[in-house]
C-alpha cells in the first residue's frame, strides 16, 4: 500500500472538511488511510493518499494542481476513491489539470466534491485528459456546492478516450446554491464496444448562466452512449445546451435525451445534434422544454403540498 | 354547473355521497363522469360556476386544490403522473403528511394492500421505470396513506388486469372500512356492484342515482353512446 501526505496546514483542512460535509461528503472519508482520498484547497494538496493498484501524483502549479491517477492494469479497485476540489476564501483561480489512465482491465469509481461556500468572484477551471483503457470501467461522479453569492464561474473540460470494451460512465450535478456562470464542455471517443453515459443536472437561478456541450464520437463498432441532461431554471436564469452525438460504425447506438424545466423570465435553448455517416448506426434524440407538467403539480396538491411546494418536489426529483 | 366556449359541460348534477359510503358513477364515454371527478377536486380549468358544492357542512367550491385536500378530499387519475426522479417511499409519505409521520410498517402495508411487493417497489422511482399497471397501483397506495374522508377514484381498474379486478373492490372497500367515503368512476360492473349507491351520468347530467345494481342494469339497456352525439334517451329523462 502507498500512503502520501503530502501537505498538512491543519486550519484549511478543518475548513475544506466543513466545506466538503455541506456539499453532502462525509469528511472522516478523507481520513481514512484505507481510502484513496485527493484534497486540493486552491493550489495546495491537503492530502493525498493512493491505495494498492493506484498511482497518484500531484505537482502544485501558480493557480493550482497537476494531478496524475494511474489505475493499474487488472486492478479493480474495491472502494471508491474520494476527491475533493475547493476554494474557502471569497476570491480566487483554481486551475485542476487531470490526467487520468485506467489500464486494461481496471476499474474504479471516484466520486468528486467540489465546494466554493463562499465564492464572491471565483474561477475553477478543470482540464481532464482521461483514457479507459481495454475493458477498464470509470465511474465518475461529481458534486459541485456552491454558496449563495453566484460570484463564480466554474469552466470543466475534459477529454475522454475509451478504448474497445471500456465503459466511462459520468454524473455532474450543480443543484445547490448558485450556479453562477456554468460552462461544460466534454467529449468522449468511444472505440469498439464502448459505452459511455454522460449525466449533467443543473439547477439554475437569478441570472446565472448554464452552458452545456457534449459531444460523444461513437467510431468503434457496437459502440453506445447516453447523453442525458436534466436542466431546472427560475428567475433570470439563461440556459443552452448542445448534446451531439455521431454514429460512426456499424451497429453503433446513441441517444441524446434533454429535458429542461423553466419558471419566472428563465430562457433555454436545447439542441440535440445526431450525425450519421455509417448506414448501420442508429442516433436518436429528444429535448423538451416547457414548466412543470400540471398533472404532477395537481396530484401533489391533491394530496395537500401547496402549488410552490409540490413544483419544489418535482424538479428536485427531476434533478436527483 | 361548469362550461367551457359558451358549452355546458356539467349540468343538473345533483350528487350526494354519504359518509362511508361508496358511491359508483356509471356512463359511456364522453358522458362528463372524469369532469366531474376534476371539477370536485378543483383542478385547473374545472372551477365551479353555479350552485354549491358542500363538503362535511362547509361550501368548498371556491377553495383551492390543496386547501380541498387539507379537508380531506383527494383524486386517483385514471392515468397516473409519472414523477421523473421521485421515489415510491416518498410520494407515498407526501400524502400522510396530514396525518404526522408515517411508519415504514406503514409505507409497507399500503404497498402489498395493492399487491406490490414492499422489498421490490418502495426504493423505486414512480416514474418510467415503472408500468401503467405499476404506477396506477402505486397512485392507489398514496390514497391508502393519505387516509381521505372523501377519495375520488377515476376509473381505478384501467390499466390493471381482469384478475386484480377483485383486489380493487376489496381496496375500496377497506378504504370505507379505515373511514373514507369512494366516489367512484367506473365502467366495471364488478365495482358498481360493490358499491353501496351509484348514479347514472350522460352528457353532463346525473340522470338518476340509486341502486347500483339497478342503476347498472338500466346503463346496460337503456342507454346509447355519448360519443354518437345524439340526446339521451327521452325514457332515461323522464
Amino acid at each position: 500500500m502507498t500512503q502520501i501526505t503530502i501537505s498538512t496546514l491543519s486550519s484549511e483542512i478543518e475548513d475544506m472538511d466543513a466545506a466538503y460535509s455541506a456539499a453532502g461528503g462525509d469528511a472522516a472519508i478523507l481520513h481514512k488511510h484505507e481510502l484513496a482520498s485527493l484534497v486540493i484547497s486552491g493550489s495546495k494538496v491537503l492530502n493525498a493518499n493512493g491505495t494498492e493498484g493506484i498511482v497518484l501524483e500531484t505537482q502544485e502549479t501558480e493557480h493550482g494542481v497537476d494531478v496524475k491517477m494511474i489505475i493499474k492494469k487488472g486492478y479493480k479497485i474495491p472502494l471508491p476513491v474520494h476527491l475533493c476540489f475547493g476554494l474557502i476564501p471569497e476570491d480566487g483561480l483554481q486551475e485542476i489539470k487531470m490526467n487520468f489512465v485506467a489500464e486494461e482491465d481496471s476499474a474504479v469509481e471516484l466520486i468528486a466534491h467540489c465546494t466554493f461556500p463562499n465564492a464572491m468572484k471565483v474561477i475553477h477551471r478543470m482540464d481532464a485528459q482521461m483514457v479507459i483503457g481495454k475493458n477498464a470501467s470509470l465511474k465518475y461522479t461529481e458534486t459541485h456546492f456552491h454558496g449563495p453569492h453566484g460570484g463564480i464561474e466554474v469552466i470543466p473540460k475534459a477529454n475522454i478516450k475509451i478504448e474497445e470494451g471500456g465503459s466511462y460512465y459520468t454524473n455532474f450535478s450543480l443543484v445547490s446554491g448558485r450556479v453562477g456562470y456554468l460552462e461544460f464542455d466534454y467529449t468522449v471517443e468511444a472505440k469498439k464496444d464502448a459505452v459511455c453515459e454522460l449525466v449533467t443536472k443543473v439547477y439554475g437561478k437569478k441570472d446565472d448562466k448554464i452552458k452545456i456541450l457534449e459531444k460523444v464520437s461513437l467510431n468503434g463498432e457496437n459502440a453506445r452512449s447516453v447523453i442525458k441532461s436534466r436542466l431546472a431554471i427560475t428567475d433570470d436564469a439563461v440556459s443552452e445546451f448542445r448534446g451531439i452525438t455521431e454514429g460512426r460504425a456499424p451497429r453503433a447506438r446513441g441517444h441524446v435525451d434533454c429535458m429542461e424545466v423553466i419558471q419566472g423570465n428563465a430562457k433555454a435553448e436545447a439542441i440535440p445534434i445526431v450525425r450519421v455517416d455509417n448506414p448501420l448506426a442508429k442516433v436518436t434524440h429528444e429535448a423538451a422544454i416547457g414548466c412543470v407538467d400540471k398533472k404532477e403539480v395537481e396530484t401533489l396538491m391533491a394530496r395537500g403540498l401547496e402549488e410552490d411546494d409540490a413544483i419544489d418536489i418535482i424538479v428536485k426529483g427531476m434533478l436527483a | 354547473m361548469l362550461s367551457r366556449d359558451g358549452k355546458r359541460i356539467l349540468r343538473g348534477v345533483n350528487l350526494e355521497v354519504g359518509d362511508q359510503e361508496i358511491h359508483s358513477i356509471i356512463g359511456a364515454n364522453g358522458a362528463g363522469k372524469s369532469t366531474l371527478a376534476y371539477t370536485l377536486m378543483g383542478l385547473q380549468g374545472y372551477e365551479h360556476e353555479e350552485g354549491s358544492l358542500i363538503f362535511d357542512g362547509e361550501d368548498i367550491a371556491k377553495l383551492s386544490i390543496t386547501e380541498r385536500a387539507r379537508k380531506g378530499i383527494t383524486l386517483a387519475w385514471q392515468e397516473p403522473a409519472r414523477f421523473e426522479g421521485l421515489k415510491v417511499r416518498d410520494y407515498l409519505a407526501i400524502g400522510a403528511k396530514g396525518n404526522g409521520d408515517i411508519t415504514e410498517e406503514e409505507l409497507k402495508d399500503a404497498l402489498k394492500k395493492v399487491d406490490l411487493k414492499p422489498e421490490k417497489y418502495l426504493d423505486r422511482e414512480v416514474g418510467e421505470a415503472l408500468s401503467g399497471g405499476e404506477r396506477k397501483r402505486i397512485e392507489l397506495a398514496s390514497i391508502i396513506t393519505m387516509r381521505p374522508k372523501l377519495a375520488i377514484l377515476d376509473e381505478p381498474d384501467s390499466g390493471i388486469d381482469v384478475v386484480s379486478l377483485k383486489e380493487i373492490v376489496a381496496l375500496i372497500q377497506a378504504l370505507k372500512e379505515n373511514g373514507s367515503s369512494v366516489l367512484v368512476i367506473t365502467h366495471r360492473e364488478e365495482i358498481a356492484a360493490a358499491s353501496d349507491k351509484a348514479s347514472l351520468m350522460c352528457e353532463g347530467a346525473i340522470l338518476r342515482s340509486g341502486d347500483p345494481l339497478e342503476i347498472s342494469e338500466f346503463f346496460k339497456n337503456r342507454c346509447i353512446p355519448c360519443d354518437s352525439r345524439v340526446s339521451p334517451p327521452k325514457a332515461a329523462l323522464q
